[in-house]
Formats: structure tokens, C-alpha cells, sequence
């Protein structure tokens, strides 16, 4: 059996006001998988993906990303294996220029002049945004941020992609184009969103997360099927979707 | 510098800046409006030289009715003219240059690391804050507030105060964003392309020409 892209096991963190957050999550990415993280506000989702790339330290459980445990010591090869796209792309995107902000990540991991350029390059024809690379980014529209956000994270060649409310104020065609990417890459995909239909088009497993603990992990299809579940974890799928029509 | 060491008798001096200046700003294509703008900094200067002659000792002359001082018309004139050239060049620096382009040039020059760092920030986040500011003025006057005087300053410091907080999460955000992205204390800013000889020669033409106008000015006017 493979090693799987991501582990986690047994994950407990408490605020450091003393706020328990994650009870004890256990989840597991395998690789070529694309996995949709579900839940209602506040039940730790974005707290557990800050664990991922060491962001947070658990104060119980470990995380391991192909292999290789979340430690001190690994950070920075952790957080080149694991690419975390914030919701907000203007948090994301913090230097005058498209193309600095992508070469930003490679620089960190060392890489000399060349090599970036060629990464720069690689990840923003990735995203379809190869034209824009001497653009400030408070020029570009939210569509197009987002985007370079999911290039700036591509440019370190992750093991695993980590996307948090990728589809939050996306126009239609902007949340397609994304999906077509997201498609077009072949790494393995933790998506944490509330958008239900997202999550049945792109994700053929989905975890819901509830008060810091796991409750479901299944199939989409079969979880989002499961009204009974849904409701009782705030989560509805929207007026109108019907699963049997997809 | 050209301009702020020449002698202030030297009156054609300033008259040959301006129009080494004039010329530059039509080649450039900078407008008229932008550097009038610019100019309106210069308010403090103009109004501290028109009270210089009242003030000033020395030899008197009858100027209109009103006894002005010599010494102190001439310095006036030439505190003008000198503030005038020097925000006339700065404003030409600032509509041919981008910031992010300045930022650089100012990294190259050696501007302590931790200045550039924030002046890049600057640079990147002066929109994001603007727009967050006239978000909170429109929900402020949709609601019917409209900010009369003193008694109103209150509800405005309270804008400021969010504004403040809500800049300081976003700034933990971003380096949470850049700690994901192997940021290990060291910002590399690289807008690198080593300037080519033609430029050097177009940006050299102007302080060459202004130094020669310096120089023959102090050369004249002994």
C-alpha cells in the first residue's frame, strides 16, 4: 500500500485561551485523490488545515504528509509539501507583482534565478494567467486573484493541495474555470468548502467535520444524499439541487 | 541638489532649471495637473517666504506702500523658486516611475532592509486599506451619518479604531500566508533587470544638465 499524501491521526488542539478545537480527528488522503472537507462555521475546518503545513502545533496527534511527520525540523519541506490556497487571495498575495508573488515561494526553498523563472512560469500557465505576470495584483479582479493564489502555491511543487473556500465570491464562470484547473492538475486535493454542488462535482469523497471530531466519512454521493445527517450538521444543499439529476 | 546649491543671485539659473525641467516633462508626457498637484505640498514654504520680507532686517524698499526688506524679498524669491524646482523634479520622479519600481531602485540603493520591506507593503496593501475606508464611509452614510463636526469625530475614531484592528488581522494573515510559503525572515524584492547603457544616458541627461547649469552659475556669478 502506497504512502498516502496526507495522514492525520488523533489530532487535538486547544486555543491558547483554552478553547478545545479539534477533539481527536483522524483523516486520511490517498494519493490522486480529491477530498471536499465539510462542516458548519466554527467546526474547526481551517483550524485543521492550519495543522497541516505547521502553521499550529497539536497539542495531541501527529500529522504526516507523504511520509515525512509535521515537525520543526521538516517546516520548511513540509510547507513545500503541502500547499495551503487561504480564502482570502489579498492575504495571499503580498508583493507588488503578480510574478514576484509566485517566484516567492520558490525562492524560499532555495531555488536559483533560473529555476524560478521557469517555476513562475510553469504555474502560472497552470492557471491561464501567464500574460499577466508584471500585473499588480490589486489590479486583477477576484477571479483572477484566486487563481494566482492557487499558482503561488503550485510554484513549490506540492504533494498535496489544500484549498479553503475556494468558490467564495466566485462569479459562475470564474468558479468553473477553477473547477477546470483543479480538474487539469493531477495532485492530490483537500478542499474545505460549504458549496455542496462543488463538492459533488469535483470531489469523489467528502468528510464532514462537526465540533472538532470527524462524524462522516464517505462517498459524496452517499453523504450528500443523507439529508437526515446533513441537517443535523447545518448543512442543506441548495434550493432547487436535485442529486438525482447529476 | 543641483538646484538647492546655487546661489540665489543668480536668477537665470532657475529660469535655465525650468526650462531643462519643461522640456523633460513634455518628453516624459507627465501632465501639467499632476505636477500642480504636487505643488500644493509647497503651500507651508510659500506662505513662511511671503512673511519672510516683513520679517526680515536690513536694507529697506518701498514695495507698494509697504516697507519689505531687500535681503528678505531676495531670499523669499529664491526659497520659492528652489521649493518650486525640487517638488516640480520629485513629481516628475513620481509620474514616470512605478512604485514597485521605486521600492526597487530604493532596495539597490541600500535603503535599510526592514524600510524597503514596509515601504513594499505599502506599495502593495495602500489600495486594499483605501477601499476598506470608503467601504466603511458608505455603510456610515447609508445609514444616514454625515460627519458635521467635532461632536461627529467620535463615530470617525471609532472607523479608525476598526480600521486599525481589522489591518492588523489582515497583517497576521499575510504572514501566516507567507510562513506557508517558507518565509524563514528574509523578503527577497527582485524587480531585476539590470539597467541597460541607454538608459543610464536618458536618466543621467537631466542631473548632468543640471549640474553644468550649477556650475556655471557660481562660475558667473563671483
Amino acid at each position: 500500500m502506497t504512502t498516502p499524501a496526507l495522514e492525520v491521526r488523533d489530532l487535538a488542539y486547544a486555543y491558547p485561551d483554552g478553547r478545545q478545537v479539534l477533539y481527536g480527528v483522524n483523516l486520511t488522503v490517498h494519493a490522486g485523490e480529491r477530498v471536499a472537507l465539510l462542516g458548519p462555521n466554527g467546526a474547526g475546518k481551517t483550524t485543521l488545515v492550519l495543522h497541516l503545513n505547521g502553521i499550529l502545533t497539536a497539542g495531541h496527534g501527529s500529522v504526516t504528509v507523504a511520509g515525512l511527520p509535521v515537525a520543526r525540523e521538516h517546516l520548511l519541506e513540509i510547507r513545500r509539501r503541502v500547499g495551503v490556497v487561504f480564502q482570502d487571495p489579498d492575504d495571499q498575495l503580498f508583493m507588488p507583482t503578480v510574478a514576484e508573488d509566485v517566484a516567492f515561494g520558490p525562492t524560499n526553498l532555495g531555488l536559483d534565478r533560473a529555476a524560478v523563472a521557469e517555476r513562475v512560469t510553469e504555474a502560472l500557465t497552470a492557471v491561464g494567467m501567464a500574460d499577466h505576470a508584471d500585473r499588480a495584483p490589486h489590479h486583477l479582479s477576484f477571479g483572477q486573484r484566486r487563481r494566482v493564489a492557487v499558482a503561488t502555491v503550485l510554484a513549490m511543487r506540492p504533494e498535496i493541495l489544500v484549498l479553503d473556500e475556494p468558490t467564495s465570491n466566485l462569479d459562475p464562470a470564474s468558479r468553473r474555470e477553477l473547477a477546470d484547473i483543479l480538474e487539469s492538475l493531477s495532485l492530490p486535493t483537500l478542499v474545505v468548502t460549504h458549496d455542496l454542488p462543488y463538492a459533488w462535482q469535483l470531489c469523489p469523497r467528502s468528510v464532514l467535520l462537526d465540533d472538532g471530531v470527524v462524524v462522516a466519512d464517505r462517498p459524496t454521493p452517499e453523504l450528500l444524499a443523507d439529508s437526515e445527517l446533513l441537517r443535523s450538521h447545518r448543512l442543506e444543499l441548495p434550493y432547487g439541487f436535485d442529486p438525482a439529476a447529476v | 541638489m543641483a538646484v538647492v546649491s546655487t546661489p540665489g543671485q543668480v536668477a537665470v539659473a532657475f529660469v535655465a532649471y525650468a526650462g531643462l525641467l519643461s522640456a523633460v516633462t513634455a518628453i516624459a508626457g507627465v501632465s501639467v495637473g499632476f505636477v500642480a498637484r504636487g505643488l500644493v505640498v509647497e503651500t507651508p514654504f510659500v506662505v513662511f517666504a511671503a512673511l519672510l520680507p516683513f520679517f526680515a532686517g536690513g536694507e529697506q524698499v518701498d514695495v507698494g506702500g509697504l516697507a519689505l526688506s531687500r535681503e528678505g524679498l531676495a531670499d523669499a524669491g529664491t526659497l520659492l523658486a528652489k521649493a518650486t524646482l525640487g517638488i516640480w523634479t520629485s513629481m516628475l520622479l513620481a509620474g514616470t516611475t512605478r512604485p514597485q519600481e521605486l521600492v526597487a531602485a530604493l532596495q539597490r540603493l541600500r535603503l535599510p532592509r526592514l524600510l524597503v520591506e514596509t515601504l513594499s507593503f505599502m506599495v502593495r496593501y495602500l489600495d486594499v486599506v483605501a477601499d476598506d475606508l470608503r467601504r466603511m464611509r458608505i455603510a456610515r452614510e447609508s445609514r444616514g451619518f454625515h460627519a458635521r463636526g467635532p461632536r461627529h469625530w467620535g463615530v470617525l475614531a471609532a472607523s479608525a479604531g476598526a480600521l486599525f484592528i481589522r489591518s492588523y488581522e489582515r497583517g497576521e494573515r499575510v504572514y501566516l500566508a507567507m510562513l506557508s510559503r517558507g518565509y524563514a525572515g528574509r523578503l527577497v524584492l527582485s524587480n531585476d533587470r539590470p539597467a541597460t547603457g541607454r538608459e543610464w544616458l536618458t536618466g543621467a541627461t537631466l542631473p548632468v544638465l543640471g549640474a553644468l547649469v550649477c556650475v556655471a552659475a557660481w562660475v558667473t556669478g563671483r
